[in-house]
């Protein structure tokens, strides 16, 4: 939508959710296949079906694999750039992300944030049929505000991540240099979604809301850092996300 | 409070729009405030009330309203308010800032009351001029319940209330919903 077609094509605005669908639900099955021993391990992630026995690990490895395959598949027959990007998109997440980094370096979180940032240059791209630097942008803004959700489970969980020995940001930096990371990571999501939103051509009602909520999320980030607790942590967390709500909304609606 | 979220959201998108650019700054200043400090109210619960970071940033709320209102009528008078609204701010945040006691309530109550008097008045000296249609007059409606809200964060806040202190946090929101409701009926008569 935001490649500002001539007209909403409602069959591609279905495939495209459909493929999207299967590629992510398809790369975040394969994910917890993978993590199924350290989800185990965790409070937060032990009821999760695959440590708890409820679906049988070869079970939930042929429907990822299925799902996936199938994402990827209508991708590249509704458009090969397209596919290409969805394919990268899960390589990013399942192979670089969870396989090789996630238990190797607290930095994976890079690499769980470009996959993240996949889905949004992918939606792009099946618009424009190439990569162009709004797409880059609104990669941006999602790689940027992935730490925020990220970073803040690490210190929130801490423990929990401690035990099934994954490294973390806190664990590394310490929770000082985490919350900076958070804050200054959160203003640059804002300030990536707001100049793409500018390029894309958005109104400026539009932009003034996009504005006003990343002076929301600008001061949040501020108090987070000189008065640091839990609650207002937390709170940044919950604010970057409906921020990022708002501003996809935003995006969406504009066109409409 | 999503709702007073998505009425100011509406208030800074569409309900400014065709005005000069500095009313749609100023305006725009004082719904995204409304609308920032709701969701904030939604996700840190309404104890952030008692921050004294939001007494400072709420004054921004009523002045840059009453500023928008100058602006547009009462020319003669601008630059005179904005320096009072700047000085108003800055002297709310030095003494919330740096003093404690009873001056950061005087002053606060002094600029709010201020802030409130002009949104209150400025839209019936307007109608009487015949420069704003009738429904503008909810604009000095919006800034009775602004006003009525800021005597209960004073009274929140000095601690001499002798209403609960849960009861007038649970008054607050609805206070800011009828408050933005009524602001956004009013400037309808801009569109």
């Amino acid at each position: 939508m935001s490649a500002r077609c001539p007209v909403i094509h409602w069959s591609t605005l279905f495939g495209l959710a459909i493929s999207l669908f299967l590629a992510i639900a398809g790369s975040t099955i394969i994910n917890m296949w993978f993590d199924r021993d350290i989800d185990a391990l965790m409070k937060r992630t032990c009821n999760r079906p695959l440590p708890t026995g409820k679906i049988k690990p070869q079970e939930a490895l042929q429907l990822g694999l299925f799902l996936s395959f199938s994402g990827v598949s209508l991708a590249f027959v509704m458009d090969p750039v397209y596919g290409a990007v969805v394919f990268t998109g899960i390589i990013v997440d399942v192979l670089i992300y969870t396989i090789w980094l996630k238990r190797r370096t607290a930095w994976s979180i890079l690499w769980g944030g470009i996959s993240g940032g996949m889905p949004i240059l992918a939606g792009r791209v099946l618009g424009l049929h190439q990569i162009d630097g709004v797409g880059i942008l609104l990669t941006l803004g999602i790689l940027f505000w992935i730490p925020t959700h990220i970073l803040t489970f690490n210190m929130r969980y801490f423990e929990d991540y401690q035990f099934a020995g994954i490294p973390t940001f806190p664990k590394r930096f310490g929770f000082r240099t985490t919350r900076l990371a958070i804050a200054l990571s959160s203003i640059i999501a804002a300030g990536s979604i707001g100049i793409a939103g500018w390029l894309i051509g958005m109104q400026w009602g539009f932009l003034r809301i996009l504005g006003v909520l990343s002076a929301g999320l600008f001061v949040l980030a501020i108090a987070s850092i000189r008065k640091p607790s839990d609650h207002t942590n937390f709170g940044l967390f919950k604010y970057a996300s409906l921020y990022m709500l708002a501003a996809m909304l935003l995006l969406s609606i504009y066109i409409l | 409070m999503f709702s007073t979220a998505l009425l100011a959201s509406y208030q800074v998108a569409v309900g400014v729009d065709g005005l000069e650019l500095i009313p749609i700054i100023i305006y725009s200043i004082g719904f995204g405030t409304l609308l920032v400090a709701s969701l904030l109210l939604v996700i840190l619960g309404y104890d952030a009330l008692l921050n004294s970071s939001v007494a400072i940033i709420s004054t921004l709320i009523p002045l840059s309203l009453s500023c928008g209102l100058i602006w547009d009528y009462a020319a003669h008078i601008r630059v005179a308010y904005f320096v009072f609204a700047i000085l108003g701010l800055l002297a709310i945040s030095i003494s919330r800032l740096l003093f404690s006691g009873k001056s950061p309530n005087i002053v606060l109550a002094l600029v709010h009351g201020v802030a409130g008097f002009i949104i209150f008045t400025v839209p019936i000296y307007a109608y009487l001029q015949s420069l704003v249609p009738l429904i503008f007059l909810w604009v000095s409606i919006g800034g009775g319940f602004v006003g009525i809200g800021g005597s209960m964060l004073y009274l929140l806040k000095s601690g001499n209330s002798k209403v609960p202190h849960s009861r007038i946090l649970k008054l607050f929101p609805v206070l800011l919903f009828l408050a933005t409701i009524s602001f956004v009926i009013g400037f309808m008569a801009y569109r």
